[in-house]
């Protein structure tokens, strides 16, 4: 890796990167946090045969969904395939592999690939069909399940603002699994929505220091997407 | 005189106390924020990264980066904070959320759930589910007493793939609120003018008196 990590689009970002058949660590909660611009480049990659761990898959046409409806996708780990229905048509015709992890085990997962630790026991799943064919252990008296990390080729991130180091700022409740992905993935590409100087960043204010981080860009952005608008009644 | 899903929520905010740190569900878990009791205090958590949820917003106040778990929009308060998906759920899993509303499709007599799918029919997943009823110190179910066919939904055993194995403390339905104990399931309200009888017609879990 160089130390240059700026790249001026996604285009150019994923350069050298794409090829049949990744692991892809994908951020975002629903629609909230996620990256637009990569997904819409790696379709355009047309590569295929991924692997793609993210909480959830997008919705219909947008985000992760759209990679679903190009059949670029062969196996889901998720927590939650519900307001999509290409996803769970793919998966009862069986043309999708799905493995379920409960959400926090999900972000464990890569939260533990990414700290170096193989495996961790948890009560989440005890006595359920996720435990099935797993590891079990009583530990004072009380039964685990063990759960092995997640690593990935490539973690694909969305942050509001990040610095030519790769130091990153999130905003709000778009933060949720952007963290933990960003550092369970072998090569980490971050679009930001303000790309800024080193420097203009409070140290401590950084939520993901940039040694995670390999090659940030600016995307772009049109008016941000929300799933359900719920307004007070 | 069932209770209404109204009532139902509203029996459930009494279990919110000053002080609790909850996290509501999708779906009629929800509502019960609308009905916590005037000068108790409770910090609501949202699994995908969010502490001190506030209501639903106006208008104006519409943030695409300020969601609830269900992916609806909602507000921040004076007191919210924000974290990841793994801090979010070292929260849950690591005992400090002192309560989880939930939905139900079964509830055995041994306090095991099924909430997260019907095989061959419905596939939406488990989301935090599991996380919650494995990790949180009371776990409440709110739901209808009977399914949409009549069928008891509350049971010995569950049919459905389980979210969680004896994890559930209280279950609140349209006939009454009721506690999981080691030996059945004990009556500890009945709506108004519902009879033991009734509820026991209504019901395929062990009723101990």
């Amino acid at each position: 890796m160089s130390s240059k990590k700026v790249y001026r689009n996604a285009h150019e970002a994923m350069q050298g990167i794409l090829c049949d058949g990744l692991t892809i660590l994908s951020g975002g909660f629903g629609i909230c946090g996620i990256a637009e611009n990569i997904t819409e480049e790696i379709k355009n990659s047309k590569v295929k045969d991924l692997t793609v761990v993210s909480n959830n898959c997008g919705i219909d046409g947008y985000g992760l969904g759209t990679l679903l409806q190009t059949r670029q996708i062969k196996k889901m780990i998720s927590s939650y395939v519900g307001e999509n229905k290409t996803f769970e048509e793919q998966y009862l015709n069986g043309d999708l592999e799905l493995e379920f992890s409960p959400q926090g085990t999900l972000a464990e997962r890569c939260r533990a690939g990414g700290a170096g630790i193989p495996a961790f026991y948890t009560k989440t799943g005890v006595g359920t069909v996720i435990a099935e064919g797993k590891e079990t252990k009583v530990i004072d008296g009380v039964e685990y399940v063990m759960e092995k990390a997640i690593k990935g080729d490539l973690s694909i991130i969305k942050a509001w603002k990040g610095d030519h180091s790769g130091n990153l700022i999130f905003r709000k409740a778009a933060r949720n699994f952007n963290p933990p992905m960003a550092k369970a993935g072998n090569i980490c590409v971050v679009e930001v929505e303000h790309l800024v100087e080193i420097g203009d960043l409070d140290p401590d204010h950084i939520h993901l220091p940039g040694i995670y981080v390999d090659r940030i860009f600016e995307g772009t952005y049109t008016e941000k997407k929300i799933e359900f608008v719920t307004l007070m009644e | 005189m069932p209770w209404t899903r109204e009532e139902m929520c509203s029996i459930a905010a009494m279990e919110l106390k000053d002080g609790y740190y909850c996290n509501l569900g999708i779906g009629m878990p929800t509502k019960v924020a609308n009905y916590i009791p005037k000068g108790v205090n409770v910090t609501l958590q949202s699994e995908n990264g969010m502490l001190g949820m506030g209501p639903f917003p106006n208008k104006n106040q519409v943030d695409a980066d300020i969601i609830n778990a269900g992916k609806q929009t909602i507000t921040e308060l004076p007191e919210t904070s924000y974290f990841d998906s793994s801090d979010s759920f070292a929260m849950i899993r690591g005992g400090h959320i002192d309560l989880s509303i939930l939905g139900a499709l079964q509830v055995s007599e041994e306090g095991d759930l099924a909430n997260w799918m019907i095989p061959g029919k419905m596939v939406k997943g488990m989301g935090g589910a599991m996380d919650l009823v494995a990790g949180v110190k009371k776990v409440l179910i709110l739901m209808e007493h009977n399914a949409k066919d009549g069928q008891p939904k509350l049971l010995k055993k569950c049919t459905l793939p389980l979210t969680g194995k004896s994890v559930v403390n209280t279950v609140i339905t349209d006939l009454g609120k009721f506690d999981i104990l080691p030996n059945g399931v004990k009556i500890n309200q009945a709506a108004p003018n519902v009879g033991i009888d009734e509820i026991r017609s209504r019901t395929e879990a062990t009723i101990i008196d």
